[in-house]
């Protein structure tokens, strides 16, 4: 049997109303040792922030495992205490959002490749008629990095660089930066899941 | 277990990949919806194939989801206004197969259609007794169900004299990343559709009659609410031959 899927719709300017979470930015419990955040900012077209969107992100545990049926590699339960991989985060009257979460590890492929540590990233807004999907990669894993087969399908390595977190600006250590450009010369790539 | 969802012994690694909704979804670029032309990328999307990360999903098992969660009428000390509505229907995939325990979030305008949010400067009055907002988990069998009143329909700036359709805001997890899906359900035989870009924004007229709920009577309880159905369906693993041994 094969029925005709639901067509999506945007997410509109009110999603306020009913979608944060108090705990939604929090993938692992507040003092998780080895916690990491991850912030930036998303803007539209003409640079100005999206104040009405959301953020969500979903990754792989440390050990680079799913506690998920969909792992073909079985289960695992989970190593690091309260990581739930799943972050949501509306955006604040500047555009920013922010998770915390723990890094992400290294993933197999089919094909006997590795994928570098990342995070998929979901964003929803008034205006965007169906989710935007993204990545966030680790500048500081470079050489994983070079050999993820996602990465290496983006040929042009300015939009490459656009999934490419950063040490934030005077931020502290681990604390992550990664903005989200709709439009614009650094438009963000963004892919068709 | 079946071929495609095991480790062999070689260490490869199968992982079923999801349908690809092509023509379903509205394009991001929909000119007439205004809000579009700065927030949608210009960029051709980039083709992701399906690995672990997308094939995964968060099932919010933890989330604290009550069966009062799913009524939005008793929030508050009062009734809402309006018409009380049943809405209820089932999540399933495209191989139509149910999608149980996934949580099912919802939020809408109040009977006067207006928003219980900051931003909502539609001139009709709040209601003290009505914030919107829902959520439930899906039973083993992939039903789910809310008890709220008839959201309003309301104007806004997109174009001169422009209105929204009554509708409810639905967002869905199912059980994988693919199959995340945010939409708006719709009433039937609105008058407001044919001018109404958003819900015009989805290209094939049929796909669009698929966020439309259907009145049934059925559903309906005597002296107390009317019943309206609507199923979401999430994308399904694709096709695909496998042998065993």
């Amino acid at each position: 049997m094969q029925l005709p899927i639901t067509p999506s719709q945007t997410i509109g300017p009110f999603l306020a109303i009913g979608l944060p979470w108090p705990d939604g930015p929090f993938v692992v419990p507040q003092g998780t040792p080895g916690a990491i955040s991850i912030s930036g900012r998303v803007t539209d077209g003409a640079d100005q922030p999206l104040t009405d969107a959301m953020v969500e992100t979903w990754q792989a545990d440390p050990d680079g495992r799913f506690d998920h049926a969909g792992d073909p590699r079985g289960a695992t339960g989970p190593r690091t205490p309260g990581f739930r991989g799943f972050g949501r985060c509306a955006t604040d009257a500047d555009g920013r959002y922010r998770i915390v979460t723990v890094r992400p590890g290294p993933l197999p492929t089919p094909d006997g490749g590795t994928e570098a540590p990342h995070i998929d990233v979901s964003v929803f807004a008034r205006g965007l008629l169906d989710r935007v999907v993204t990545r966030i990669y680790f500048a500081d894993e470079a050489a994983a990095n070079a050999a993820d087969p996602v990465l290496a399908s983006i040929a042009d390595p300015g939009r490459r660089a656009t999934l490419i977190a950063g040490r934030e600006p005077c931020g502290r250590p681990g604390e992550f930066r990664f903005d989200i450009r709709l439009q614009g010369s650094k438009e963000t790539v963004f892919f068709d899941v | 277990m079946t071929a495609n969802q095991h480790e062999t012994a070689a260490g490869r690694l199968d992982i079923a990949a999801y349908q690809r909704p092509v023509g379903v979804h509205p394009p991001l670029a929909s000119p007439e919806y205004r809000s579009t032309q700065l927030r949608a990328p210009k960029q051709k999307l980039v083709l992701l194939s399906h690995l672990l990360t997308e094939v995964t999903g968060p099932t919010h098992g933890s989330q604290p989801v009550t069966a009062a969660d799913a009524d939005l009428t008793k929030r508050h000390p009062g009734e809402p206004l309006g018409e009380r509505i049943i809405v209820t229907g089932r999540v399933l995939d495209s191989g139509g197969r149910p999608v149980p325990d996934t949580l099912v979030e919802i939020w809408q305008a109040n009977a006067a259609g207006r928003y219980a949010h900051h931003v909502d400067d539609h001139p009709a009055p709040l209601d003290p007794n009505f914030d919107g907002a829902g959520r439930c988990m899906t039973d083993s069998h992939g039903r789910y169900r809310f008890i709220t009143i008839k959201p309003g329909a309301y104007p806004w700036g997109n174009h001169l004299n422009a209105w929204r359709p009554a509708h409810i805001h639905f967002s869905l997890f199912g059980q994988a990343f693919t199959q995340r899906l945010v939409t708006q359900m719709y009433f039937p035989g609105d008058p407001l559709f044919a001018q109404d870009p958003i819900f015009n924004s989805v290209p094939d007229p049929k796909a669009r009659q698929r966020m439309i709920a259907a009145f049934d009577l059925d559903l309906t309880e005597p002296e107390w609410a009317l019943g309206y159905r609507w199923d979401i369906v999430l994308r399904g693993r694709e096709q695909t031959v496998f042998e065993e041994g």
